[in-house]
């Protein structure tokens, strides 16, 4: 039908608006820009695109194939874990039969150091290279006051640090008025028993080759630890600053090679990469393999000297030496394995599971079930 | 910038003295300056800053921030807070300002139009913001009204003035205003410029059609009432200019006091959002005290022994005092379940979802050159929700155009288009219009399809001649001829207009009147009748009649009315035709037309005088005039010969039909709420019926139709009562058998009424709902308003418009929303959740105070069932999602807490902390918060059903939020746990140790990572090129980022900032890490997957059904399955009788007063009847306007 009668019409051509913002809207005629929206595919929200859904012909495959490759994999890892030679000894000495008992109580600074001996026995052999790690438990190095009480910039070799070091070292950031170096409570309570290993052998103890370098990460050794700058030994660039209070001697005197001394030591450097779980383990020492023709430790008798400088009881920490090969995938790792052949498992079993859940009762999803 | 001077006191009364500027500054006004706007370039950034903080989240975070000063809690670094919170504070402060331009800009627009003020004795032009109280404006034809005005005197006689009140109450048919006799001559400008009169009249209010004053002018008192003021909003038509006191301005004016405060809305979601974020911040006090209990006992069992390694900090001297300040600590880093962002990435996303409102172009109406606006972009995803919908219909449903659609002219039906073999033609295959061409003076805008109407017309058939020659005669439209065969119809009810122009159109032109003769051409003859007497339009009488002297002496009485009427006062002889005509009308009315019946009776010369000495006779009496006159009409309108039936169609706006059919498919409930109030009684109720039937609200099938047209509460409370027991009579008769009864006295009414079974109908009109909202009867009346399928409102003022909405909102606990084109509809569009105004018309009130706008009710169907739906959706995933991944991502540090003392160390590096929620996993489900679509536009449309769960708010409700955060909370326990498994005892491949803290956190965040980009991979059921790319993107940025902060460079410069130096290198090249981030990541996701599939196999919703079908089968053609309703069925007997018309007009023709001098042709008028109109129309109109002076004749 048309347009007989119209009182609206009537009205047409006036200027529009009226009340407040007048006029915001077309009208007056005249030049009006064209206000029709673009024809594109984005703005009329027609991009082409993929619109993936869960059917049963993917959802289905997709566990049966996780679970098969999850299965064999769980199976190598658990294997692999299983063929690594761990031992490991506690020395803490809270039993009162351990040999270290004695020096339970000891400080940091107890004269003579107390030591202690442990002697044990490796069943299997050690075919590869191993390795010695130090254990602590119950030892918060992941406590925010902990992991923040250091100043990367000093330990990085920046003079102006050393001198000055970050508030973030406080309580150990000066020492009678000395700037500590290396300050902070990381540096201050790194671990400093000394462990020695001995091969005994018809009574006769050999002793066992640690080597101490190595054992940190390379990117941490050669970027992020750096000797202060400058000239003349390091005694003299540290030169205005204080051992840390815990430390029997200064960081320049951790160890008797140049390249292995000040805040490039590794067990230093190690000791300061903070253990995110208050029970944890540092390398130590590498025992490297010497010949093709016998196992880097074999079955038989050791013995464990321990310098006993670091007080754990106090807090009802803990203390191991740890010995182990490593593979591929690094030291032992039972938990990995388990849970791998678990969750491949469970997502087979669940495959079959939702298979007959869908064979059953599942909906044939047809445009015939479209209710209106 | 501070132009508009700001209110004073409210004040009691109002006093006004023309021409005295001075005297009126007493008083301190408001100014004609209207201000929306809310800054200036000063106040911006303090202002906008406070409100912006005054939002509790931004506090909050600010809170935070100064937490993180203080050393012993700060458990991260400042910039993880600050850096989120700049951005989002510029970003809301980027939005505020830019919206705060546009109303500035539009406020200087309306204040610097111009007008003509009269000042000093001089017409001045004058901004409208410098218009003062007082001041003497002048206005020309078709000029807005600045302010609200008491007309003083007007270029037409009488100082009579009209307006179109399209802007203020949606109506477009003109109205007329009159100034007071003593002012009406003041006519030219010095007299006026002396003119001293003073108004003291009523404070500012809101009532549109109320006004109450008395004007004190040479020591007399006139009383001013609502028919004297122009109001501002108001537009002067066919009125060469007038002169107007302003009585209100600016903000004063009824316009703005209608026009109410600006509500912020909120949508539902918001709401529960920030119901959610509540509970969530409970939640971190929780956990942060769970926490710091734990803080405090490890420090008194552990801490304070390990001291020998690790010093309390100075000033903690108790466990209990650290475990305080670990409380703290915790509620810095635990607060990203909480994300700042959250609030700025929903309107990031509603903005887009906005953008793409504006851009739809199946939402722009090329005829108006006018594209969809989202003026809001708060509210689209309450579109998705809505329940109830409140419609204006002239302009919204309705284009306001009458259409002359069918007649039945003794006894046969013309206007259905036929095709040869004489079966309707469907709509859109129609021949050719009917030529008019033979007739010069033919109305080129009018069409008509049905030939065998012409040709009866050619063919001279007398019925047909006759039935023109009444709608030639009997109307009250005036004509105007610019030049010789240009004619233009003023009609005063578009019903009218389209009649007169069909019967112009077949050859009998209506070509000119004065107040004593008619003068038509009849097939190119000019045929002068005398116009003896009209026998007006009233609503009780539901007609009106003419009678004519033909040239030939026959005195003939030509009358149109209402069926129900009419068909009463017919002659016995006419049964046959009567019986014909009643079948036609039925069908009309079915097809919802409008049907007048004509009819035609011949005089006696003798009668007639003997009935006209009479008729001057009671028109001239002084008491019980109205009565008597009824009586003589009534006396002459009988015994009348049929002559046919009329159709007109109230031409609905493209679509509206079918839009209505599919709302109501998608369980949206529609109430039309209709200001049309032609005259006081008018017959609305059925002009509103038959727009219902027309519209497809009300069809044949349903099983009644309620009317409520109640004048006393006791008689609407009874209607009610009525209606509602029906529908239970209704529903136990289908309940088999089951009893009702023992409910029904209880308060379990609601449900019992929403349960009825079979169709109802409610038409309310204004009177009885001013009753029916009541407080103690508008439960009443909603449960019954709620039980039926359709409601409609008439004769609602925009007060009462408000008020429906705001009951629904009330107790209905629904979205509602209301669409309307006039200002009349303002309140209900500001009252409602969403408000939606027509564009593209003249009037723009409701589109400023709508929230969605667009030109064409039918695009309302793609705003709800496709933006609506789909912004719905993206926010409840993308909410679903926001709450998981931060959950995951924090509640890692809780589980952490407890095996590092509960020193609230956290477990990423800073960085990622920071970045997490901003960088890494923000632009995925950004992404798929603006782009996700789950079915395609066309299916929402196809299968309306789809819109329900947004209605049942299914998508994201508590029980959604709480799967989410169990959800997180589950990724977050393996995102902890199984690192720790692995980490535990194991080492790298070179024997060093595996579980350092910096490798820990490396693989946890890579993990976490992977696993929330996995996630979103899953809920992205879209995945377009810009998908894609953000969700690769981001996980490329997040090595790169990681990388970039480990590297080498960035270290050397900043040592202390940079401590991770080395590590990704390190960590990432372990087998032992990439295992532990497959292993973590298969875990998390696939339970998630498992269950989803079993709730896409087991209990599809209907969106995967269709999903999957379209997936299926692309090449499937779809079925249509919105049921169309049938046509109507015929059957019950309804009146179809609808005419706006309004009474007075007769005698305003009769009088001739309303013609100009030149336009007459003859001048045999005087001043005595005039009067006797004015004040008919007085009585009529204002109602309470003085009835002391009416009394003479």
């Amino acid at each position: 039908m048309a347009v007989n009668y119209s009182a609206k019409e009537e009205a047409d051509g006036h200027p529009a608006g009226g009340g407040p913002g007048g006029g915001a809207t077309a009208g007056g005629g005249g030049a009006v820009k064209t206000r029709k929206p673009d024809n594109t595919a984005f703005k009329q929200q027609r991009l082409p695109a993929w619109q993936p859904i869960l059917t049963a012909g993917t959802v289905l495959p997709a566990f049966f194939i996780i679970g098969l490759i999850f299965i064999p994999i769980g199976i190598g890892i658990f294997v692999t874990s299983n063929n690594i030679r761990e031992y490991e000894i506690d020395y803490t000495g809270v039993e009162p039969s351990s040999p270290c008992n004695k020096c339970l109580n000891v400080s940091w600074d107890s004269t003579p150091p107390c030591t202690c001996t442990i002697n044990f026995t490796l069943e299997h052999s050690f075919e590869s290279n191993v390795f010695m790690y130090y254990g602590l438990s119950n030892f918060y190095q992941n406590h925010r006051r902990y992991v923040k009480s250091r100043d990367d910039s000093q330990l990085n070799g920046d003079n102006s640090s050393l001198l000055n070091p970050s508030k973030e070292c406080e309580p150990y950031r000066t020492n009678e008025d000395k700037p500590i170096a290396p300050c902070g409570a990381i540096a201050n309570s790194m671990f400093n028993d000394t462990l020695e290993l001995y091969h005994i052998e018809n009574d006769t103890r050999t002793a066992i080759t640690l080597i101490k370098k190595g054992i940190a990460w390379w990117t941490d050794k050669n970027v992020k630890f750096r000797n202060p700058k400058g000239d003349g030994n390091l005694t003299a660039l540290f030169q205005g600053t204080t051992k840390p209070v815990n430390w029997p001697k200064p960081v320049y005197m951790l160890d008797s090679e140049p390249d292995n001394n000040g805040f490039i030591n590794e067990d230093f450097i190690v000791w300061m990469r903070t253990a995110a779980l208050p029970t944890f383990r540092k390398l130590y020492r590498l025992i490297e393999r010497k010949s093709n023709l016998q196992p880097t430790l074999q079955a038989g008798k050791y013995s464990l000297d321990i310098t006993y400088n670091y007080p754990v009881h106090s807090f009802d920490g803990r203390k191991r030496m740890i010995l182990s090969t490593i593979s591929w995938m690094g030291g032992k790792n039972p938990f990995l394995g388990i849970a791998y052949i678990t969750v491949g498992s469970i997502c087979f079993f669940l495959g079959v599971v939702l298979l007959i859940i869908h064979h059953k009762y599942g909906n044939r999803n047809t445009s015939a079930d479209i209710p209106n | 910038m501070e132009r508009c001077a700001a209110r004073g006191a409210p004040e009691e009364e109002r006093r006004v003295r023309a021409n005295a500027r001075e005297y009126n500054e007493k008083f301190q006004y408001a100014s004609n300056c209207i201000k929306t706007s809310k800054y200036n370039i000063v106040t911006f950034l303090p202002v906008n800053l406070f409100e912006q903080f005054q939002e509790v989240a931004n506090t909050y975070f600010l809170f935070l921030l100064i937490l993180q000063l203080i050393p012993q809690i700060s458990s991260l670094s400042w910039f993880t807070t600050i850096v989120p919170l700049v951005l989002v504070l510029t970003i809301t402060a980027v939005k505020d300002a830019t919206d705060d331009y546009f109303r500035h800009k539009s406020d200087n627009q309306v204040n610097n139009r111009q007008s003509q003020v009269l000042i000093g004795g001089v017409l001045r032009q004058e901004q409208w913001m410098n218009v003062r109280v007082g001041d003497i404006i002048k206005l020309e034809n078709n000029q807005f009204v600045a302010a609200d005005l008491l007309l003083l005197c007007s270029s037409e006689p009488h100082g009579l003035c009209y307006v179109e009140t399209a802007e203020l109450d949606g109506e477009t048919n003109m109205k007329v205003r009159q100034a007071t006799p003593v002012t009406s001559e003041l006519a030219d400008i010095s007299t006026l410029a002396r003119f001293d009169g003073e108004v003291i009249c009523e404070p500012p209010n809101n009532k549109l059609d109320k006004f109450g004053g008395t004007l004190y002018w040479k020591e007399n008192k006139f009383p001013l009432s609502n028919q004297n003021m122009l109001l501002r909003g108001c537009v002067l038509r066919n009125t060469e200019w007038c002169f107007g006191l302003v009585v209100f301005a600016g903000p004063d004016t009824k316009l703005m006091q209608n026009s109410g405060r600006t509500k912020f809305k909120r949508t539902s979601i918001d709401r529960l959002m920030n119901t959610l974020v509540l509970w969530i911040f409970g939640f971190l006090v929780c956990m942060g005290v769970i926490l710091a209990i734990g803080n405090a006992i490890w420090e008194h069992e552990v801490g304070v022994c390990f001291q020998i390694y690790l010093p309390w900090d100075e000033g903690v001297h108790s466990a209990v005092f650290s475990g305080f300040l670990s409380f703290w600590s915790y509620i810095i880093i635990l607060n990203t379940v909480v994300p700042i962002s959250l609030y700025v990435s929903v309107e990031v996303i509603r903005l887009g979802h906005s953008y793409f409102i504006n851009w739809d172009k199946k939402m722009y109406c090329a005829k108006r050159r006018t594209p969809a606006e989202a003026r809001t972009t708060t509210l689209n995803e309450e579109l998705g929700q809505v329940e109830y919908i409140f419609s204006d219909k002239t302009g919204t449903l309705t284009q306001n155009i009458m259409v002359f659609s069918k007649c039945s002219v003794n006894g046969h039906s013309y206007g259905d288009v036929q095709d040869v073999l004489g079966h309707n033609v469907e709509l859109g295959e129609r021949p050719e219009p009917v030529d008019f061409s033979f007739n010069p003076l033919a109305d080129p805008g009018f069409q008509f399809w049905d030939p065998s109407l012409l040709e009866a017309v050619q063919l001279g058939d007398p019925h047909v001649h006759e039935f023109f020659r009444l709608l030639s005669l009997c109307h009250t439209v005036m004509s105007e001829e610019k030049s010789e065969g240009e004619l233009y119809y003023k009609a005063q009810s578009p019903d009218e207009g389209a009649l007169v122009t069909a019967a112009r159109n077949f050859g009998f032109v209506f070509r000119s009147r004065t107040p004593k003769t008619i003068t038509v051409h009849e097939l190119g003859r000019a045929i002068t009748y005398q116009l003896l007497a009209i026998l007006d339009f009233n609503n009780i009488r539901k007609r009106m009649s003419v009678i004519v002297r033909s040239p030939e002496g026959k005195i003939r009485l030509y009358c149109k009315g209402a069926d129900t009427i009419l068909l009463e006062r017919l002659h016995p002889s006419n049964q046959d035709l009567t019986n014909v005509t009643t079948d036609h009308l039925n069908e009309y009315a079915g097809e919802g037309l409008r049907t007048l019946v004509l009819a035609c009776k011949d005089l006696e010369e003798s009668y007639y005088e003997d009935w006209a000495e009479r008729l001057r006779r009671a028109s001239g009496a002084p008491e019980a005039r109205e009565d008597r006159l009824a009586r003589l009409y009534d006396e002459v309108e009988r015994d009348m010969t049929l002559l046919g039936a009329t159709a007109i169609e109230d031409k609905l706006q493209q679509g509206v039909p079918e839009t209505i059919a599919i709302l109501t498919l998608a369980n949206i409930k529609i109430w039309v709420l209709t200001g049309d109030k032609q005259a006081p009684g008018s017959p609305c109720a059925e002009t509103a019926v038959n727009i219902g039937y027309s519209c497809k609200m009300l069809t044949d099938d349903m099983t009644e139709v309620f009317v409520v047209t109640g004048h006393t509460v006791l008689e609407v409370r009874e209607e009610l009562r009525k209606a509602r027991e029906k529908m239970m009579d209704g529903s136990r008769s289908m309940g088999n058998g089951f009893s009702y009864q023992e409910k029904l006295s209880s308060s379990k009414l609601t449900s019992v009424l929403e349960a009825i079974a079979g169709e109802y109908a409610l038409v309310i009109n204004g009177h009885s709902l001013a009753h029916a909202l009541e407080a103690d009867m508008e439960v009443e009346f909603l449960e019954t308003a709620c039980a039926c399928k359709a409601v409609i409102c008439c004769r609602v003022t925009p007060l009462q418009k408000a008020q429906v909405v705001e009951l629904v909102k009330k107790y209905k606990k629904a979205v509602t929303l209301a669409i309307g084109d006039g200002a009349n509809d303002v309140s209900m569009i500001k009252t409602a959740h969403i408000g939606v105004g027509i564009s593209g018309q003249e009037g723009i009130q409701a589109v400023l105070a709508s929230d969605y706008s667009f030109s064409q009710f039918k695009f309302l169907q793609r705003l709800l069932l496709v933006h609506g739906r789909w912004s719905y959706l993206r926010m409840c995933k993308f909410l679903c999602y926001f709450f998981y991944k931060n959950f995951a991502f924090t509640m890692v540090h809780f589980w952490f807490g407890f095996f590092c003392g509960f020193s609230a160390q956290t477990v990423y590096d800073q960085y990622f902390i920071t970045l997490y929620n901003i960088v890494y996993t923000s632009l995925p489900v950004l992404a798929m918060g603006v782009f996700d679509q789950d079915v395609p536009e066309q299916r929402s449309m196809e299968y309306p059903k789809l819109y329900e769960p947004g209605q049942l708010n299914l998508l994201f409700n508590k029980r959604e939020f709480f799967i989410c955060i169990a959800q997180g909370i589950y990724t977050s326990v393996l995102m902890f746990f199984i690192p720790y498994g692995v980490f535990a005892d194991a080492t790298r491949d070179d024997g060093a140790q595996l579980a350092d803290y910096q490798s820990f956190a490396v693989t946890v965040a890579t993990s976490l990572v992977i696993v929330v980009s996995v996630q979103i991979g899953l809920d992205t059921g879209f995945w377009t090129a810009i998908n894609h790319f953000f969700i690769w993107g981001s996980l490329a940025a997040y090595f790169a980022i990681l990388f970039a902060m480990h590297s080498d460079g960035l270290f050397q410069m900043f040592p202390n900032q940079f401590r991770f130096v080395g590590n990704a290198q390190n960590t990432l090249a372990q087998p032992t890490v990439w295992l532990t981030i497959a292993l973590t990541t298969v875990v998390c996701i696939m339970p998630v997957v498992a269950f989803r599939f079993l709730k896409l196999d087991l209990k599809p919703e209907l969106s995967d059904t269709v999903r999957y079908t379209q997936l299926v089968r692309k090449k499937q053609k779809p079925q249509h399955r919105c049921a169309r309703r049938g046509g109507c069925g015929g059957g019950s007997r309804r009146s179809g009788y609808a005419f706006s018309h309004q009474e007075g007009f007769g005698e305003l023709i009769m009088s001739g007063k309303n013609m100009r001098l030149s336009s007459l042709a003859l001048s045999g008028f005087t001043a005595r009847p005039g009067a006797a109109w004015i004040e008919t129309l007085r009585r009529k109109k204002g109602g309470e306007s003085s009835p002391d002076t009416a009394a003479k004749g």
